[in-house]
C-alpha cells in the first residue's frame, strides 16, 4: 500500500533513487546477523542527498540510537547507505559543515530526521534542501486517495470472505485455516512467476488451480471425514485452528520466511489525484467480474440455487432431492478458487509472506461477521466497509494502528446491531 | 546424541517458569471453557494486559510490586468486563471471533509507536524485576538439582509460580463444588435450563470470564518476569492457541489436565527439539536445518491440537461427558 502513498510534488528523481537503492539492496541480499561486524548489521538506513536534481557528494549523514552510532559519506550520485545493528527509532542528521557553500535546509531543522526501523529492516530517509516544492495534498484528495484504496483492498477482501461465507453457509464451519489458502495462492504465483520465470497469465492461472486443489483435497480428506462423524461444530472449528497451524508451518518450512516482491507495484498510473497502478487497475476489474460471476452463478444458476437451499437448510435440500455433499464439495471448489485468486492479485499488488494470509483472516471474519454470517453478498458489504476503514482511518489514526481500529468497529457494529449488516436474526444466541 | 542433554532439557521444561505461566493461563481458560463453556480466544489478551499492567505499573508509575500486581489484575478484569457486555450474549461461534479480534487489536495497540513512552511500542519493556527480586530470601548462587543448575532468582520466581499454581488449583477445586460453580457447569451444559431456574446466565458468564482472565494475567506477570522482558510479540495468536493445545491435552473440563497438559506439553516440545536437533547436528535430517527445527515445533503443536480435538476430545484426564462443544 505504501507505493501508492506518494505526496504530489515530490521529487520523482528522489522517488526513483530510493526504489533504486531499495532493489540494489535487495539484490545484494540481506547480510546475516552476527557480532560486532558493520558488515554484518542487518539493518539499512539509506537515502539520496539532491538540491534541486543535483546531488550533493562527501556530505557526512550520522545515524544514532541510544549508545549506538553511525556515520556514512554520500557519494558522487548523492547516494549514502548505513548499517546499522537493530530495530528502533534511529535519529539521522546530517554535519552541516560538510555541505557545500549555498545549500540550505528547506526547514530550519531539517538536518535532523528519524529513520523507523522497528517494523521493517530498511529505512529511506529524505533530507530536502532549498526551497519548499512540497505541495500538501487537500484533505479532500487525500480523502479520494484512500477511498480508492479502500475500495480496491476491499474488494480483494471481499473475494476471500465469500470463500469464508459460501463454506460457513453450507457447512457451519467457521474455517480458521481459510487465511493459508490467501497465502497459498500469493507464494504459488511468486513460485512460478518469479522463480520458475513462468508468464505472469500462466503462474496465476497455476496459482490458482494449485489453491483450488489445496481447497479441494482438504475438504475430502479433512472436513468431509469429519462431518460423516457428525462432530460439533465448535469442535471443527478448533480443528480448524490447528489445521491451520500446521499449514502456516509447512508454507514456512518450503517458501521460507522473507518477503517476497512479485509484481514490483506495477507502473505507477494517474487518474485525477490518485496515484494508482495498472496491476491495481487490472485487479479491480478481475475482482468486480468474479464477484459478479459469483452472485449470477448463486442467483441464476440450478446450482447455485441448491447452495443456497443447502444454506437455509441442509435436511430439507436433501429431502428434496440435492447431493448435498457434492453442493459442499462444489462450493468448497468455487472458494478456494475466489481465495486463491484473491491470494494471487494481493501478492501482486502488495507482498507475499508465509503470514500474508494469517494476518488478514480476521478482517475477513470481520467482513463476514459485519455482513452477516452466511449471506454472500453479506460479506461482500462487509468487506467493502472493512476495507474502507481500513484505509480511511489511517488519515486520522497511526498507519499501524490500521487494522487494530476495523477490529475494534466489528466490536462496536456488534453491540449496535449484532446479527450483522444484512444479517438475520437467528444468528444471535 | 547426546541423550542426557536431552533429557535434563526435558526435565528443565518440567517446572519451567515459562511452563507455569502457561499452566495459570491455562488454568484460567479452564474456568472459561471447561466450566462455563466460553470458546474464548482472546486468552493471550487477558495475559498481556496482566504483563503489561504490572511492567506499566512498575516502570511508568514507580508502584512497588504488590500494588503493580493488583493494577495488572485490575486492567485484566476491566478488559474481561469492557468485552464480556457486548459479547457474551453473541452465540459461541462469534465469541471466538471477537475475542481473538479484541485480542489481536490491543496487540497492535501496545506495539504501535504512539505509546511508545509508555509501552515501548515494538520492543516492549524490560528490567522492571527490581521489586520483586528484592524479597527473594534465597542467597545468591547457583543450586544444582542434579539434572539443571539455577540461578537464585531463577529459582525464586519457579517457586512463587509453582506456589500460586498450587493455590489457584485449590482456589478453582473448590469453587467449581461452589454454588456457583455448579451455575457456571449448568450454563456450559444446557444455558436455556438455568435461565428458567431464575438465574441471571449473563452475570454469570462476566464473573467467569473476569476470574479466568485474572489467572491469566498472573501467568502473564509470571511469563514477562521470569525474563524481565515483556515484548507485544509474546502475545499473538499463537501464545492462545498453545494454551487451548494444553487445555484439550490434559482434559477442559478439569483442574489437574491444564496443570499436567501443560507439563506434558512443553516437555514433549523441548525433547523433540532437542531431539531432532540432535539428528540434525548429525546430519540425518539433511533436508532441515536447526532454525527449521524451532518452526517444526509448532507444526506439531498444531498436529496435536488437530488429532486431540479429533481423537479425544477429553483430554488425558477429563470425562467424554463432561466435556461438550455446545453447537
Amino acid at each position: 500500500m505504501s507505493q501508492l502513498n506518494i505526496r504530489a510534488g515530490r521529487k520523482a528523481g528522489v522517488f526513483l533513487g530510493i526504489i533504486a537503492m531499495l532493489f540494489a539492496i535487495l539484490s545484494a541480499g540481506a547480510p546475516a546477523k552476527a557480532a560486532d561486524d558493520p558488515s554484518t548489521y542487518a539493518y539499512t538506513i539509506a537515502g539520496t542527498l539532491l538540491n534541486n536534481d543535483k546531488p550533493l557528494a562527501d556530505v557526512t549523514v550520522t545515524a544514532q540510537l541510544d549508545a549506538f552510532k553511525a556515520s556514512a559519506k554520500s557519494d558522487s550520485s548523492g547516494a549514502w547507505t548505513i548499517m546499522v545493528p537493530k530495530p528502533g527509532i534511529y535519529n539521522v542528521s546530517i554535519d552541516k559543515a560538510t555541505l557545500p557553500a549555498g545549500v540550505s535546509f528547506t526547514k530550519a531543522d531539517g538536518d535532523k530526521m528519524q529513520a523507523d526501523l522497528s517494523q521493517t529492516d530498511f529505512a529511506a530517509v529524505l533530507f530536502s534542501f532549498g526551497k519548499s516544492t512540497v505541495v500538501e495534498q487537500s484533505f479532500s484528495d487525500q480523502l479520494l486517495v484512500r477511498v480508492w484504496a479502500g475500495l480496491n483492498f476491499g474488494l480483494l477482501l471481499a473475494m476471500a470472505a465469500i470463500g469464508i461465507s459460501l463454506i460457513f453457509g453450507t457447512t457451519g464451519l467457521n474455517n480458521f485455516a481459510h487465511g493459508e489458502m490467501v497465502t497459498s495462492g500469493a507464494l504459488f504465483i511468486w513460485l512460478f512467476h518469479i522463480v520458475l520465470n513462468l508468464n505472469i497469465l500462466l503462474s496465476a492461472v497455476i496459482a490458482v488451480a494449485l489453491t483450488t486443489l489445496f481447497g479441494w483435497v482438504q475438504d475430502a480428506g479433512l472436513w468431509k471425514p469429519l462431518r460423516k462423524r457428525r462432530m460439533g461444530l465448535n469442535q471443527m472449528m478448533i480443528v480448524s485452528i490447528g489445521f491451520s497451524i500446521v499449514a502456516r508451518y509447512i508454507l514456512l518450512l518450503f517458501f521460507g520466511g522473507d518477503t517476497k516482491d512479485i509484481g514490483g507495484g506495477g507502473n505507477i498510473i494517474k487518474l485525477g489525484p490518485i496515484f494508482t497502478s495498472d496491476i491495481a487497475l487490472i485487479s479491480l476489474v478481475i475482482c468486480v467480474l468474479s464477484l459478479a460471476g459469483v452472485a449470477l452463478f448463486l442467483t441464476r444458476t440450478r446450482l447455485g440455487k441448491a447452495t443456497r437451499a443447502v444454506s437455509d437448510n441442509p435436511s430439507l435440500a436433501a429431502a428434496t432431492g440435492i447431493d448435498v455433499e457434492r453442493i459442499i464439495r462444489i462450493v468448497w471448489i468455487v472458494a478456494s478458487a475466489l481465495t486463491g485468486l484473491a491470494g494471487v492479485l494481493y501478492g501482486l499488488q502488495f507482498q507475499a509472506t508465509w503470514l500474508t494470509g494469517f494476518d488478514i483472516l480476521l478482517l475477513l471474519f470481520a467482513s463476514v461477521t459485519l455482513g452477516g454470517l452466511g449471506t454472500a453478498l453479506g460479506a461482500t458489504v462487509g468487506a467493502l466497509i472493512i476495507g474502507m476503514i481500513v484505509e480511511v482511518s489511517s488519515l486520522f489514526i497511526a498507519n499501524e494502528l490500521k487494522y487494530a481500529a476495523a477490529l475494534v468497529i466489528l466490536i462496536i457494529i456488534l453491540i449496535v446491531r449484532p446479527q450483522g449488516v444484512l444479517g438475520k436474526k437467528q444468528r444471535i444466541g | 546424541m547426546d541423550w542426557l542433554n536431552a533429557l535434563n532439557l526435558t526435565a528443565g521444561e518440567f517446572v519451567g517458569a515459562y511452563t507455569a505461566a502457561y499452566v495459570l493461563c491455562a488454568l484460567g481458560l479452564a474456568v472459561h471453557f471447561g466450566f462455563t463453556g466460553l470458546l474464548n480466544f482472546g486468552q493471550a489478551a487477558f495475559a498481556a494486559l496482566g504483563a503489561y499492567g504490572y511492567s506499566i505499573a512498575t516502570l511508568t508509575f514507580g508502584w512497588p510490586w504488590w500494588s503493580a500486581v493488583l493494577f495488572g489484575l485490575l486492567c485484566s478484569a476491566a478488559f474481561a468486563v469492557v468485552l464480556g457486555i457486548p459479547t457474551l450474549r453473541l452465540r459461541a461461534d462469534y465469541l471466538a471471533i471477537v475475542t481473538i479480534a479484541a485480542a489481536q487489536a490491543l496487540k497492535f495497540a501496545v506495539s504501535a509507536s504512539i505509546f511508545e513512552q509508555v509501552t515501548g511500542g515494538s520492543n516492549g519493556l524490560s528490567q522492571f524485576g527490581d521489586s520483586f527480586y528484592s524479597l527473594n530470601p534465597i542467597p545468591k548462587g547457583r543450586y544444582d538439582f542434579g539434572v539443571f543448575a539455577l540461578s537464585e532468582n531463577e529459582l525464586f520466581i519457579r517457586i512463587v509460580a509453582w506456589s500460586l499454581i498450587i493455590l489457584i488449583a485449590l482456589f478453582l477445586y473448590f469453587l467449581t463444588r461452589s454454588p456457583w460453580g455448579r451455575v457456571l457447569k449448568g450454563i456450559r451444559e444446557d444455558e436455556d435450563a438455568v435461565r428458567s431456574l431464575g438465574k441471571n446466565v449473563f452475570s454469570y458468564k462476566l464473573q467467569s470470564l473476569v476470574v479466568g482472565g485474572s489467572i491469566a494475567s498472573l501467568g502473564g506477570m509470571v511469563f514477562v518476569m521470569s525474563s524481565q522482558t515483556n515484548q507485544p510479540s509474546n502475545w499473538g495468536t499463537n501464545f492462545t492457541f498453545m494454551l487451548w493445545t494444553i487445555l484439550l491435552l490434559g482434559g477442559a473440563a478439569t483442574i489437574l489436565g491444564p496443570i499436567i497438559g501443560g507439563m506434558v506439553f512443553f516437555g514433549l516440545l523441548m525433547f523433540l527439539q532437542s531431539v531432532m536437533e540432535g539428528l540434525v547436528n548429525m546430519g540425518w535430517l539433511p533436508f532441515l536445518d536447526i532454525a527449521q527445527v524451532g518452526q517444526i515445533r509448532f507444526l506439531l503443536v498444531g498436529v496435536a491440537l488437530m488429532l486431540l480435538v479429533i481423537f479425544r476430545p477429553q483430554g488425558i484426564f477429563g470425562n467424554k461427558k463432561e466435556l461438550q462443544f455446545n453447537g
